[in-house]
């Protein structure tokens, strides 16, 4: 079992990981045609904008919710006050709320990319499957706020920092040891996480890096000399 | 004054006979792809019309181009940078596939393969996007040729503004227009200003607007920024598409695929030099009235010794200045003042210009309807009405397409006096404002129109191609990774671009 639990946490991550950064290299590097949004409002509108804002404002936050709460040391909580448990609920009471919008806005999606025949035809496979996955994600993730009802103090979230901490300093033995007994639940978010980074690279996801944020600094106009 | 070299386009609408051939040929050569099946680079509408996409001109629906904001200061109609990027995850300005239209096929095999029947088989169409059946085509990209549709329909034109337009519903009355389409190349694009990748660029040596494939991501605030709605959102490559003035062509010196192929000889292609340090304040005059006047303004001429200097002190080749010099576009534009931009309210500043049609005032005048003011007919008893005109090329403002029509009326009156009747008609060109010797180059350019008068396009680029070495071998464009993409399998997952995917319907036998 710890062989297997290690394998999981200890060294998935890691595989998980390098492939969601080289990939992402590569694909930049090598395929730069292939790199875009994949948007497709131009085929259908109406549901589009309906589920499109509340999805990507709900994954969004998200996201940097997962990126803070997990990666930020216990010691700056403690050193800010805030107790473990004091954080646990703001993280259920946040990561909720936005996991509602988000999934009000990719129920519509989802029902869209399946049902709606021109969206149906011209979706590739990775473009389903990544949808279907991140669905799922969702889903365990918002299941995961009545188990965390049972232990209010704060110890699991303590236990699943450490792991993201470690993993993140290399301290794989030390990650998988502190997954080691948490909640099943807990775990199969923790995996099915990993296994959306692994195929990043390979989806439309690869949007993410492409922010747009220069374009607040950028002249209007953009003239390219020869 | 920091000068720069455009090729700008001129099409005489008055030629135009509307026949597509500019359209399907440059469809045969760029946008023949699925993903594409349903852009035009170029397209040709009967106006009045709502167009293509549906009401494109109407800006208050679509808020395409720019508007000028209390300080002055010009901000894309769609919003500015900050409420670009809000609107990134959904773009309420986005046209959908049926405002252009569903591409459509015919199943022509059942033809081939049906059974005996009682009926004779027929070729139903199949949407080329979703691969069903279509049960009735609602809308094509043509479907108000010649006054299709009922004319309440494209009562909704926006260049009706101000004009008494029921009455033009009437048959007696009805009146129509060719209007061939393309990207207009401005010198303000607002679909550059609006991409947030930064991947649309203007040129600087010969100002065609490109999209650079490999910077597009596809957030399509291109689509909705442009206001003449000629970029494409292609949805299979994820990638926005527009005209590319053919610059593989226009790089060796030849015309443009829709100028080549024209059979009623309409399109002109020329150099026109422009000052670039004052297309900011061109672009926001407050009267939209002023835009085409200030845009004429930018424009420099060819003959002054200190734009040469200036232009040689840029970098811009004697080879293109010499070009500037004979170009059409800058006569009939510049010189003649025939020319006039398209809808310059949108404040991009084109660069593909028309000249006004006149045909219809000949045939009235022929009928006895038309009064006469000396050999020049009143254009006031014109059957397109003259606002109709100027909602579509100059903001509403009426004076620019009387002169551009008048000296049209007095070339035809000169001419026909110089060779019908033997006699010189010097007072009706003066009344126009004309030369005899600009109205023999006008007959020659405009009348006439040989194909080397209509196109002088300063063969580039050779004057620019001394490093040509480090292109040899090149694979051109590819879909992709490099010359030998050919393989079907693909690590990333994309599409093949060279095999069409979407399945046919089942044909039930």
């Amino acid at each position: 079992m710890s062989f297997i639990n290690h394998l999981l946490f200890g060294i998935y991550p890691y595989i998980a990981l390098a492939v969601f950064v080289l990939g992402s290299l590569i694909r930049y590097d090598r395929e730069p045609y292939s790199w875009k949004t994949g948007s497709s409002q131009m085929l259908e509108s109406k549901q589009l904008r309906k589920g499109s804002f509340a999805f990507h404002i709900g994954i969004l936050a998200i996201l940097a919710g997962h990126f803070v709460g997990l990666l930020t040391p216990h010691q700056v909580w403690d050193v800010l006050g805030i107790s473990p448990a004091t954080k646990q609920l703001v993280a259920m009471g946040a990561g909720g709320l936005f996991g509602l919008i988000c999934l009000y806005g990719m129920t519509i999606l989802l029902k869209r990319r399946l049902h709606n025949p021109r969206i149906r035809a011209t979706s590739t496979r990775m473009d389903i499957v990544i949808l279907v996955l991140l669905y799922a994600q969702l889903i365990l993730g918002l299941l995961s706020i009545p188990f965390s009802m049972g232990h209010l103090d704060g110890s699991e979230m303590l236990k699943l920092m450490a792991w993201a901490q470690n993993t993140v300093t290399f301290n794989a033995q030390a990650a998988s040891l502190a997954i080691a007994d948490v909640g099943l639940i807990y775990k199969l978010h923790v995996l099915l996480g990993m296994t959306l980074f692994l195929l990043f690279p390979f989806s439309r996801l690869v949007h993410i890096w492409s922010v747009p944020v220069k374009y607040m600094r950028r002249n209007y106009q953009v003239v390219r000399q020869r | 004054m920091k000068v720069r070299a455009q090729i700008g386009m001129v099409l005489n609408l008055d030629k135009c006979i509307g026949c597509h051939t500019c359209s399907v040929t440059c469809k045969n050569v760029w946008t023949s792809r699925e993903g594409m099946e349903y852009a035009w680079f170029n397209n040709v509408e009967t106006k009045p019309g709502i167009g293509y996409p549906k009401e494109w001109e109407n800006q208050e629906k679509w808020n395409g181009g720019w508007v000028r904001s209390k300080n002055g200061k010009l901000e894309p109609k769609q919003g500015g940078k900050r409420r670009i990027l809000a609107n990134i995850f959904a773009n309420p300005d986005l046209p959908d596939i049926d405002d252009y239209y569903e591409p459509f096929d015919f199943d022509y095999q059942h033809l081939h393969r049906a059974g005996e029947s009682k009926h004779q088989p027929v070729a139903r169409p199949r949407s080329l996007i979703s691969g069903q059946r279509m049960e009735k085509i609602e809308w094509g990209p043509n479907w108000e040729e010649i006054l299709g549709t009922e004319f309440s329909k494209r009562r909704k034109d926006k260049n009706f503004d101000k004009v008494q337009a029921d009455i033009y519903g009437q048959f007696e009355n009805t009146f129509m227009m060719y209007l061939p389409r393309l990207c207009e190349h401005c010198l303000n694009p607002a679909c550059v200003a609006s991409c947030p990748s930064g991947a649309i660029y203007k040129r600087e040596e010969d100002g065609i607007v490109l999209i650079d494939q490999d910077k597009c991501r596809g957030w399509r605030m291109c689509v909705s920024g442009c206001p003449y709605k000629k970029i494409y959102y292609n949805w299979k490559t994820g990638k926005s598409e527009k005209c590319i003035f053919c610059y593989p062509r226009i790089e060796v010196g030849q015309p443009t695929v829709c100028s080549e192929t024209c059979v009623g000889r309409i399109r002109y292609l020329g150099v026109l030099l422009y000052d670039a340090d004052k297309i900011a304040d061109a672009a926001s005059v407050p009267n939209d009235q002023d835009l085409y006047q200030a845009q004429c303004d930018i424009f420099l001429d060819p003959f002054n010794k200190d734009v040469q200097a200036a232009a040689k002190r840029e970098g811009i080749p004697d080879a293109w200045l010499e070009a500037a010099q004979q170009s059409p576009v800058y006569k009939m534009a510049m010189e003649w003042k025939v020319a006039l931009p398209l809808h310059p309210e949108y404040r991009t500043l084109p660069m593909v210009w028309y000249v006004p049609p006149l045909s219809p005032i000949q045939t009235a005048i022929e009928s006895g309807h038309v009064g006469m003011n000396g050999v020049i007919p009143d254009l006031k008893s014109l059957r397109i009405p003259l606002k109709y005109l100027a909602n579509l090329l100059t903001a509403g403002d009426e004076k620019p397409v009387i002169r551009a029509l008048e000296r049209m009326l007095a070339m035809r009156a000169y001419k026909r006096a110089q060779q019908v009747e033997g006699v010189k008609d010097d007072e009706v060109i003066a009344a126009a404002g004309l030369h005899d010797w600009q109205v023999e180059e006008m007959y020659r350019v405009m009348a006439l129109a040989n194909y080397e008068d209509r196109f002088v396009i300063p063969t580039s680029h050779t004057a620019y191609a001394q490093d040509a070495y480090d292109m040899k071998s090149g694979c051109g464009f590819s879909f992709g990774n490099g010359c030998g993409s050919s393989s079907e399998v693909n690590l990333f997952g994309t599409k093949s671009q060279t095999v069409r995917q979407v399945i046919p319907v089942e044909i039930q036998e």
